[in-house]
């Protein structure tokens, strides 16, 4: 169960993609679902599809591992799925001369919210995929930059984030540790009610919350001797610059996103 | 290089009527170039001690000089901090970002040193830990041994005179241990750094120029590894263990062989043995 959780995985290669400004991306990627969640007739469909999937065969990330991050969502994609077949009303579907609750309307709206579902996960895994965590972190807080001004301590707060992402397998396999030991003396986390199994995670997130701790004063400690001192002086040492690249995907993008609704709102 | 005098040091000294110190009157001291472990088994105070040593805890009473400079002086803070770098015991916890070389680049960003710069102390750090392949790599996903050198190599690229080592094989399995302690020496030899050394493994304080050892906050012996190791029955004494070839002649010679007192490692105990033999 664990090891299913992909968020913030980052793929060190070399890609198009990878070389685009995390801001670019950042940006582009609001874009893109906007895009997604206008798109309503075949064309736009078809053209945000082409789009994102032109994205992920140019990150060189292969597309079994887009599919896979698909996992923990699944169920949500064919709950919806089903829902829409279901309740949409329309013109109902005839089948071996009984009529069947399903419209056409329906199946045509479970298909696009799949499609969209699908879409954005991949959009989203395509920034996740390429940009380390250090350089989001670094986009997000160039982009919240102006607000420093007015007091936003927007430096400490990149700071937390690709923290919080650094430790995330760290204290899934510290989790996982606590649950076998608990499970080699005899703990239960599988059988009972809800309740039974939510109480008997009780004991594992004490010790787990009690080595976080640990871990904090650890590390504030190691970070302090590197001569950690907040934002002020700080520099990089990949510096982020826009180039001619992101130029380029900025282009492509908004012409896509203006064709979009131009088709979808004057057409 | 750094220098105490008498130097003490009392946890929570404002609330215990009673002080207790953790260090008493300690006088230690490092040569520029020098290679020092310090030995003691828990709660000696050896971790303490370490702390001093870059001015993350400040003396109750005594001095700390690190180059000259007093670490109670705020002005030194940060040119303190970038004398003496510190290694912690555990790999994970000291490992900031989620790549190795923004890892590396991690003291020397805190620094504003330009990125041009930082690339050079980086790919140089990672080159003399022998990481420069694994660059790119999260950090999660490297062995302990690994990690602990990548967290020597983000010291390194702060360029300090000064590495203390606060256990840093404690959590290591014996191959990890050996790159971690390999990587030490590379440190003393090819860059001439200072080096202190917290062990619990005797076998490493045999690698160093001098031995100190703690017991319940004091310094109690402090030598080179051959006058210290000789001492059997004191360090026994003090709960400690000498390396096992050393054992191994300390009991001969208790049953009436006549070997040197002071033999440290496999190769020289082979050689007597041979000696003795003939």
């Amino acid at each position: 169960m664990l090891n299913d959780i992909t968020l913030g995985q980052y793929f060190p290669i070399n890609s198009p993609i990878h070389r685009l400004d995390p801001r670019t991306k950042l940006l582009l990627l609001v874009l893109l679902i906007v895009a997604i969640f206008l798109a309503d007739s075949a064309l736009t469909c078809g053209l945000v599809t082409l789009l994102t999937l032109t994205i992920a065969l140019l990150s060189r990330v292969s597309l079994k591992t887009y599919i896979r991050g698909l996992k923990p969502i699944l169920f949500v994609i064919i709950f919806t799925a089903i829902l829409n077949i279901f309740l949409t009303t329309g013109t109902k579907i005839e089948l071996f001369g009984y009529q069947t609750p399903i419209t056409v309307e329906g199946l045509i709206l479970a298909g696009k919210m799949a499609l969209r579902l699908v879409l954005l996960i991949f959009a989203s895994s395509a920034l996740t995929y390429t940009t380390s965590p250090i350089a989001l972190t670094d986009g997000i807080e160039k982009l919240l930059s102006p607000f420093a001004k007015l007091g936003l301590p927007t430096f400490e707060l990149a700071m937390m984030m690709s923290i919080a992402i650094r430790f995330i397998p760290t204290l899934i396999e510290e989790t996982d540790k606590i649950m076998k030991a608990q499970k080699a003396r005899g703990a239960d986390f599988e059988s009972g009610s809800l309740i039974r199994r939510v109480k008997a995670l009780a004991p594992m997130l004490i010790p787990l919350f009690i080595s976080a701790f640990r871990r904090a004063d650890d590390l504030a400690v190691a970070m302090e001797s590197r001569c950690y001192q907040g934002g002020s002086l700080r520099t990089r040492l990949n510096e982020i610059h826009f180039a001619g690249i992101d130029l380029i995907a900025a282009c492509i993008f908004l012409v896509v996103f203006a064709a979009v609704m131009v088709l979808r709102f004057f057409l | 290089m750094i220098k105490t005098e008498h130097l003490r040091y009392a946890y929570n000294a404002a609330e215990s009527e009673e002080l207790k110190f953790a260090l008493d009157d300690i006088d230690f001291s490092v040569a520029p170039g020098e290679f020092v472990a310090v030995l003691g088994h828990n709660g000696c105070g050896k971790s303490t001690l370490a702390k001093h040593f870059n001015g993350l805890l400040l003396p109750s009473g005594g001095m700390v000089y690190v180059s000259g400079m007093d670490t109670k002086d705020e002005a030194y803070y940060w040119d303190i901090r970038k004398t003496v770098g510190m290694v912690f015991q555990n790999p994970d916890n000291q490992i900031v970002a989620t790549v190795v070389e923004e890892d590396v680049a991690f003291a020397p960003e805190n620094l504003g040193v330009p990125s041009e710069e930082i690339r050079k102390r980086v790919d140089e750090a990672l080159k003399t830990v022998d990481m420069y392949d694994l660059r790119r790599h999260a950090p999660h996903l490297l062995s302990g041994g690994q990690k602990q050198r990548v967290a020597i190599a983000g010291v390194i690229a702060m360029e300090p005179a000064c590495i203390v080592l606060d256990e840093p094989t404690a959590m290591l399995d014996p191959k990890g241990r050996k790159e971690v302690i390999d990587t030490i020496l590379k440190l003393k030899n090819e860059k001439k750094m200072s080096i202190v050394l917290i062990t619990h493994y005797m076998e490493e304080a045999v690698k160093a120029d001098r031995v100190v050892v703690m017991h319940k906050g004091k310094i109690v012996m402090n030598d080179v590894p051959k006058k210290v190791f000789s001492e059997v029955k004191q360090l026994k004494n003090l709960g400690l263990d000498v390396p096992q070839v050393t054992e191994l002649c300390y009991l001969l010679n208790k049953s009436g062989a006549s070997l040197p007192g002071d033999i440290l490692t496999v190769e020289e105990c082979a050689d007597a043995l041979e000696e003795l033999l003939r």
